[in-house]
């Protein structure tokens, strides 16, 4: 961790968004985590993000479970409730959540520890839930808290520190949520903010469970020669597939993309997605091409990032299949859901 | 027909068993019958021995006729529907002398013949119905419908009523209203025809029902739900919770969906384990619904990691134990009250929670809504500790009441009004001196934001590994446990409090408990009672503790909960307090309580040598 707290003051030059809000203001307290953490520059994308997006504090919960990443929902955006649930159970809390209130934005912060061993069984049903939220995993490949032993994301033959060597297969989140039918899952690099910012952003405004696996690398545990998660293994082999340019509602695209090679997607809100193709064929509407791409991609050890599949999803939304009250249910007044002493009356002719 | 033994008067005062295989579609017939005698204004318990099973093993329906309205088990029966071969010699044994067992007599049963000191009466059930109508299935269930018909002659029930009964069930199927019609007058009448009617054990009509209802705890607790104006449900089936769920989302489905938009103001989601449901309702309680789980032991035994959460970050929650035989998977259809301990201390580290413990199924309706308002009141989660006999079983209870003057108690939740004139808000701080702090709400205002963490933090909400910050914290979640003993339900207390011997008991052991103290009073034997209705315990419980010299402590679990936890929680000297058991898995009846009693009084015979009743 750094030492130095930076003053609250903001300097008057600093550029704020629609809200009139600068930057510092979407910051938390101070990060707690190594020097160098690949977390501490998703955390810096994640605040970078809700800037850009004029997001109200208030409007966004965060929540997370047990490790280094799940500490970091502390170090961003202070003016939102944040929830630090218990080890890998952060999804049942983000599913409870969302379901008292559909109005909030709702971004979970895992790590492979938390997602990938005990709370596999969360993560997955989050997904299959459709449970509209980022789920945002901080990859590293180990557990840093408990100093270094491997997680199920670790690559076959990737040397621990202390020189183990892993020999079981990793479970690769992305190709895990796109067999779950995940609808919108992408793969970042804490090391690339430009990728990773509206990746973030079109996470957040779609409608549905949205999963970015971030490559992550632990400086102190995971950043040595023959580890397959350090920064080096990972700058050298990750190349994007799709860039992504998140574009407000009410904005008009105006870069110039040459034809042929950018899709808008259009989320729910308005907002829009404009994807960049980098490979030649590479269709990310797509599940099946896309599950085959990355896993080719990943016997050679390549990590495909960018947007990896999206498509639209509102209708398997939780909510929408649900059928529930537009307005949250936690603000429905309690006149509308008691039903009263005369239906309970007419309800007692059933028991007699 | 041979009447072997005379019988004494029994009007109104008897039980009929049945023995059937699941998956049989018997429930309907026995519960015809019930209902049928309920509405005569007499009295009548209804308990159902099921297995853990879908089709093919052996289940038992009781009924209770018992004009005294007795809540209890009798623990006797009088008379034996036997239509299950494989039971039938266990079933013929349980029979009390001068009773009457009725069989199936298209085969004939000579085992059947071997007690001389009770009336068996065969009826050609299954030929009566194959000569009557069509199908495999069809005829299995009418011939339960037969069979129903010829106890209605044998005991008297209405005819009238049976048949309204019926009309209501199948009024809108014309072809089942007939066949059903049909096939209880087979066995009406052949009973009428054949059979001496009515036996001496036969319901006569009374006024004892009216202002009452027949109903289970699980759906009154599902009720109550709805009415506490809960609107999130997370669960995971288990039995024998699972009915509660099923209960709120049928009547969220009558009550809660808007007639024109057809948007639904509840969510109920069926989790992937009781894990990831109590998470869902912590999440959802912690935004600011009122959310619950029902649930049984071994799902309570997996919710611990994130109660200690729930009660360390003081996140309210309401959860429905519906208790059943453990240690483990236990016998799942089989009641007890053996998760005391587990839900007063759930979870690791220093934590005690909130118990509430209704008596039946009326108090889980009432307690319900208590459940939600202690919860939020008090930012901690509440059990409202149910058991199977509770949650499954029809109990005559009073009906509900609702006072349209309620209005849930939120607690102290700030508004954004609040927030705004606040210079900051700190979570945890005591301002009130109640131990029980000020909470906040997400998308209300960003000066109500704090970090809701289980890691240790200090009364401002921020993390802490400072000794003294957190003994702060830890230190009012002790006080605040003082005050819950304030807000909880009051004992209820019986008696004229001049013995010297107190009867202490919790829940369902209610009904055999008071029904004990009637025996007992007619051997001139008084004593007092005190049922426990929560814990923490308050002073009203101290006190009766302290003026009994002989204290009683009935419960249904073999390692006497309720006395650990008097001994543990009150000032009680522990030797006063002596344990009545009763962990079979069936409902508790008053026998053991009055044995236990009279056995610890000199001079005092067992009763079973007075009443002539065997030891059950």
């Amino acid at each position: 961790m750094s030492f130095i707290n930076k003053p609250k003051v903001a300097h008057p030059s600093l550029p704020t968004n629609g809200l009139g809000m600068t930057r510092r203001q979407y910051e938390g307290s101070m990060s707690t985590l190594c020097a160098g953490c690949g977390h501490d520059s998703v955390t810096a994308a994640i605040i970078e993000a809700c800037w850009g997006l004029d997001m109200r504090p208030e409007q966004l919960v965060k929540l997370s479970g047990i490790g280094c990443s799940s500490k970091t929902t502390a170090y961003f955006v202070s003016g939102s409730h944040g929830f630090n649930a218990v080890h890998g159970r952060m999804p049942s809390i983000a599913s409870g959540a969302n379901a008292a209130n559909r109005s909030l934005t709702y971004v979970g912060i895992s790590g492979d520890g938390d997602s990938l061993s005990i709370g596999l069984g969360q993560l997955v049903h989050a997904i299959r839930r459709n449970v509209n939220m980022l789920y945002i995993i901080e990859n590293n490949g180990v557990y840093g808290l408990t100093k270094g032993q491997f997680s199920a994301s670790a690559d076959i033959g990737t040397k621990a520190k202390k020189g183990d060597v892993n020999q079981s297969p990793p479970i690769d989140p992305v190709l895990l949520a796109l067999s779950l039918g995940a609808t919108f899952v992408a793969r970042g690099f804490s090391g690339d903010k430009a990728q990773l910012v509206p990746l973030i952003q079109a996470g957040m405004r779609h409608r549905g469970f949205a999963l970015i696996d971030v490559l992550s690398p632990c400086v102190t545990f995971n950043d040595h020669e023959g580890s397959t998660k350090s920064y080096t293994f990972t700058r050298e082999h990750y190349h994007s597939a799709m860039e992504a340019d998140f574009v407000p509602p009410a904005q008009e695209i105006s870069v110039d993309y040459p034809p042929g090679e950018a899709i808008p997607v259009e989320l729910h809100d308005g907002s829009r997605v404009v994807l960049r193709k980098l490979g030649a064929s590479y269709d990310p509407a797509d599940r099946s091409a896309a599950y085959g791409f990355i896993e080719n991609k990943l016997k050679h050890n390549e990590y495909v990032t960018g947007l990896i599949h999206i498509e639209e999803s509102g209708n398997t939304e939780f909510h929408t299949l649900n059928r529930s009250s537009s307005t949250p249910l936690n603000r429905i007044p309690y006149e509308k859901l008691a039903p009263g002493s005369a239906a309970l009356e007419k309800l007692l002719g059933r028991y007699r | 027909m041979p009447n072997l033994v005379t019988a004494p008067d029994r009007v109104n005062d008897f039980v009929v068993k049945f023995a059937n295989v699941n998956g049989t579609g018997s429930a309907s017939a026995n519960s015809l019958i019930m209902k049928a005698i309920f509405r005569m204004g007499v009295p009548v318990t209804g308990k159902n021995y099921f297995p853990s099973n879908i089709q093919g093993l052996p289940t038992w329906y009781e009924i209770r006729v018992t004009r005294d309205a007795y809540a209890a088990r009798a623990g006797r029966v009088d008379i034996m529907v036997a239509m299950n071969a494989e039971t039938y010699s266990k079933d013929v044994r349980e029979v009390a002398s001068g009773g009457y067992l009725l069989y199936d007599a298209t085969w004939p049963r000579s085992s059947l013949l071997q007690r001389g000191d009770i009336t068996v009466i065969g009826v050609p059930l299954a030929q009566m119905v194959n000569e009557n109508f069509e199908g495999v299935r069809n005829r299995i269930l009418l011939k339960n419908i037969a069979y129903a018909g010829v106890i209605a002659a044998l005991i008297d029930v209405d005819l009238g009523i049976i048949d309204a009964i019926m009309k209501e069930s199948y009024g809108k199927k014309p072809k089942l209203l007939d066949s059903n019609t049909k096939a209880l007058r087979l066995g009406y009448d052949y009973a009428k025809t054949h059979l001496e009617c009515p036996l001496p054990l036969r319901v006569s009509k009374m006024d004892k029902t009216r202002g009452h209802i027949m109903i289970d705890g699980n759906t009154a607790a599902g009720l109550g739900c709805v009415y506490a104006g809960a609107t999130v449900g997370a669960w995971y089936p288990i039995t024998p919770s699972t009915s509660l769920m099923d209960a709120f989302k049928s009547f969220c489905e009558r009550y809660r969906v808007d007639p024109e938009t057809g948007e639904r103001n509840f969510a109920v989601i069926q989790a992937e384990d009781e894990l990831a449901a109590i998470g869902m309702v912590l999440g959802a309680s912690w935004n600011g619904a009122r959310a619950f789980t029902p649930t049984s032991g071994p799902g309570i035994s997996l919710m611990n990691e994130f109660l200690g959460l729930a009660y360390y970050a003081e996140v309210p929650c309401v959860i429905f134990d519906v208790q059943r035989v453990g240690p483990s998977t236990g016998m799942p259809t089989r009641t007890q009250q053996s998760d005391l301990m587990l839900c007063a201390y759930a979870s690791h580290g220093d934590t005690r929670h909130v118990l509430l413990f209704p008596a039946n199924p009326e108090e889980c309706f009432y307690m319900a809504v208590k459940a939600f308002d202690l919860a939020e009141r008090l930012q901690t989660p509440v059990f409202v500790m149910s058991d199977l006999d509770i949650g499954m079983n029809d109990w005559m209870c009073r009906d509900l009441k609702w006072d349209d003057a309620y209005r849930p108690d939120r607690g102290k939740i700030l508004s954004a009004e609040e927030l705004a004139d606040l210079d900051k808000f700190y979570r945890y701080v005591d301002r009130d001196d109640d131990a029980i702090t000020y909470r906040t709400l997400p998308g209300v205002n960003p000066k109500g934001a704090y970090f809701t963490r289980g890691s240790g933090h200090n009364q401002y909400g921020a993390y802490t590994e400072d000794s003294a910050e957190y003994q702060v914290v830890l230190d009012r979640l002790k006080r605040k446990f003082s005050t819950a003993a304030r807000y909880v339900p009051k004992p209820e207390i019986a008696g004229k409090g001049d013995s010297k011997i107190g009867i202490v008991s919790i829940g369902s052991c209610d009904g055999a408990v008071r029904e004990a103290i009637d025996v007992l009073a007619r051997q001139k034997i008084a004593v007092d009672y005190m049922r426990i209705k929560a814990f923490p315990f308050g002073h009203e419980v101290e006190s009766f503790l302290s003026l009994h010299a002989t204290l009683f402590v009935v419960e249904q679990n073999r390692d006497a909960q309720l006395r650990s936890l008097l001994t543990l929680e009150t000032a009680v000297d522990k030797s006063k307090l002596k344990s009545i058991l009763s962990y079979s898995g069936f409902p508790m009846s008053c026998d053991p309580i009055v044995d236990g009693i009279r056995a610890t009084l000199p001079d005092a015979p067992r009763l079973s040598a007075i009443t002539g009743k065997g030891a059950r």
